[in-house]
């Protein structure tokens, strides 16, 4: 309430801000709302799954071993081999995917922004070093490490999380850290200086306004990244553990039982292709959105 | 030019040392030792085996003994594997990895690039849509799908593959696909935006309006700098197909160097992931300066001095 009425008392001069401008043109690209509204279609399905009364997902129903679909009985996706209601499993699972994509993707946004940020505002000697560090990690080869560091923590999952958000902050720090340099050389910046604006404004009303818009483009590209780094894992059977699943977990009992029971691959796939297809269409649309070259 | 190279060299040692040393670390940060069993193995057997192995010495002391085998080549016995050391041990399975590896990026290439070349010059007709569709499908579908799909189709349905098995030639088409479609997808993508981004620029503005040939316009001036985003992907991309053929190698039963590191990391094989590792890491290094190297033979703009 205090925040709404220290804005109201604000004079702002009211014009078409960048974030109208992108909400309107994200509005208008059909395949990024199709995506959006796929994507929070499964999210809801997911995350509500246990208040559906639906089975639960370690549910065993021996009368139903590797059964397909059977819609008069409730079983949409089929079985697995243990006789458990796969499209409870993927809905269960979508939880820990989502999960994942989110946590470490906010993992990566944290390190790679101040990281970026404090290298492109210090700029100089600090700049070089950190910079050349990020060179250094990049040619390392990560999805190595993440299997060292699953094998160290005994797949745990938080430490899954971390660690899948350690290794991909990397690219967020060089988008972040060009974005800075570009932008504190701007013209409207030194206009802005010259005019007198502080430097608290000048960073909160145009420095992160305009940092912000890639952020949040290469954040919604990062989410199925990770999203298959988790799968990756799961599906070497280095990542969640049971009871729990994921997607990736999932997939790879269904690849074992593909012979008999092709069901148990190809639905759990294709949920998670679909949410991948959709992460990907928003970001697309985001960055059309964003992009502020073209108005 | 060679002052470049040598300088790039250079700066390669320290990161290799990185990757050394955090891996090392890290491995015997790992709960659980390589000679963990279900019975219990004697107490003296035990002091007698890590004797053997060195394991029983301060970890900085067997780092410097790693590292000082290491610059002689030598990876160390393997844990697991008894009769084998590490070297051996890669050497079986680094041929088929690596030849499976580059059919697959040399695939990638040719498709990706020409699917990308066409599709930016028929912009918005159905083999644009078809480029685009590729790449879109490519990054959303993941190889440990794609695989078990490929086999279930054309291996249990229409029975025209091979399924399991390793050694005749057969065998190597589906793993190639699995691991050359998400790089078709990548080179896709990339070369069709620098295409489009080209083909609107100045100089091949300049190039038609003096009459040249498009075909020469083309191949000349706007491929040749179309190119240079694609070049300096392959680095990545060569680390991408490393990774991905420790699924591929894994789902399709390959004696590569991918399902060793599985194997490795599970049974706390030490010296193996450690030796496979640094192997890699090794070769996405190379990948990497090999790819700044043509980087600047292609793009005129850029001197190395």
């Amino acid at each position: 309430m205090t925040d709404l009425a220290l804005l109201a008392k604000q004079p702002e001069i009211k014009g078409r801000s960048l974030w109208v401008d992108a909400y309107w043109r994200f509005t208008h690209n059909r395949a990024a709302v199709v995506g959006f509204l796929v994507l929070a279609f499964i999210t809801i399905a997911c995350f509500s799954a246990p208040y559906l009364g639906l089975r639960e997902q370690d549910d065993i129903n021996w009368e139903m071993i590797s059964v397909g679909p059977d819609f008069a009985q409730g079983y949409f996706f089929g079985t697995d081999q243990n006789g458990r209601d796969l499209f409870v499993r993927t809905l269960y699972g979508g939880q820990v995917s989502l999960i994942v994509g989110f946590v470490a993707t906010m993992v990566s946004l944290v390190i790679g922004t101040l990281w970026g940020a404090t290298a492109g505002f210090i700029g100089g000697r600090t700049d070089n070093v950190m910079m050349r560090i990020v060179d250094i990690l990049y040619s390392i080869p990560f999805i190595f490490f993440v299997i060292l560091l699953t094998v160290v923590f005994q797949k745990s999952m938080v430490l899954i999380y971390l660690a899948i958000g350690a290794v991909s902050w990397l690219d967020m720090a060089r988008i972040v850290r060009g974005q800075t340099i570009s932008i504190r050389r701007k013209e409207f910046i030194e206009a802005a200086h010259a005019s007198g604006v502080s430097n608290w404004r000048i960073i909160t009303r145009h420095i992160i306004p305009n940092c912000l818009g890639p952020v949040v483009v290469y954040m919604t590209l990062t989410v199925p990244a990770v999203i298959l780094t988790e799968s990756f894992l799961s599906f070497l059977g280095m990542g969640v553990q049971e009871p729990y699943s994921s997607w990736g977990m999932l997939i790879s009992e269904g690849v074992d039982a593909m012979e008999i029971a092709p069901w148990a691959v190809v639905f759990p796939s294709a949920v998670m292709v679909v949410t991948l297809l959709a992460l990907n269409f928003i970001g697309d649309g985001l960055r059309d959105a964003l992009d502020p070259k073209d108005r | 030019m060679l002052n470049y190279t040598i300088r790039r060299l250079l700066g390669a040692i320290p990161t290799l040392f990185i990757i050394v040393a955090v891996s090392f670390f890290m491995v015997r940060m790992a709960p659980g030792g390589p000679f963990d069993k279900e019975r219990k193995v004697p107490a003296e057997v035990e002091a007698k085996l890590m004797e053997q192995y060195h394991l029983d010495e301060p970890l900085p002391q067997q780092f410097l003994r790693y590292l000082g085998n290491l610059a002689q080549g030598d990876f160390g016995p393997s844990f697991k594997y008894k009769d084998f050391t590490v070297s051996e041990l890669i050497w079986q399975g680094f041929p088929t990895s690596l030849a499976l590896g580059l059919s697959a990026i040399a695939i990638a290439v040719l498709i990706g690039v020409s699917l990308g070349i066409f599709a930016a010059l028929r912009q918005n007709t159905w083999i644009d849509y078809l480029g685009v569709g590729t790449a879109m499908l490519g990054i959303a579908v993941p190889n440990f799908v794609i695989a078990p799909i490929m086999t279930l189709v054309f291996g249990l349905m229409l029975h025209w593959l091979p399924v399991g098995g390793w050694g005749k030639p057969s065998n190597w088409i589906l793993p190639i696909i699995a691991l050359a479609i998400p790089q078709i997808a990548a080179f896709t993508r990339l070369t069709r935006a620098s295409m489009l981004e080209v083909l609107r620029s100045n100089f091949v503005r300049t190039a038609r309006a003096k009459g040249l040939p498009e075909v020469i316009t083309l191949t000349r001036h706007a491929i040749r700098a179309a190119l240079m985003p694609v070049v300096s992907y392959m680095g990545p991309a060569i680390a991408n197909i490393v990774t991905g053929s420790v699924i591929v190698e894994q789902i399709f039963g390959i004696p590569g160097i991918g399902r060793y590191f599985v194997q490795g990391a599970i049974n706390r094989d030490y010296t193996l992931v450690l030796g496979v590792t640094i192997l890699f890491g090794g070769l996405v290094i190379l990948c990497n300066l090999l790819a700044d190297i043509c980087y600047g033979l292609l793009d005129p703009k850029v001197r190395y001095d």
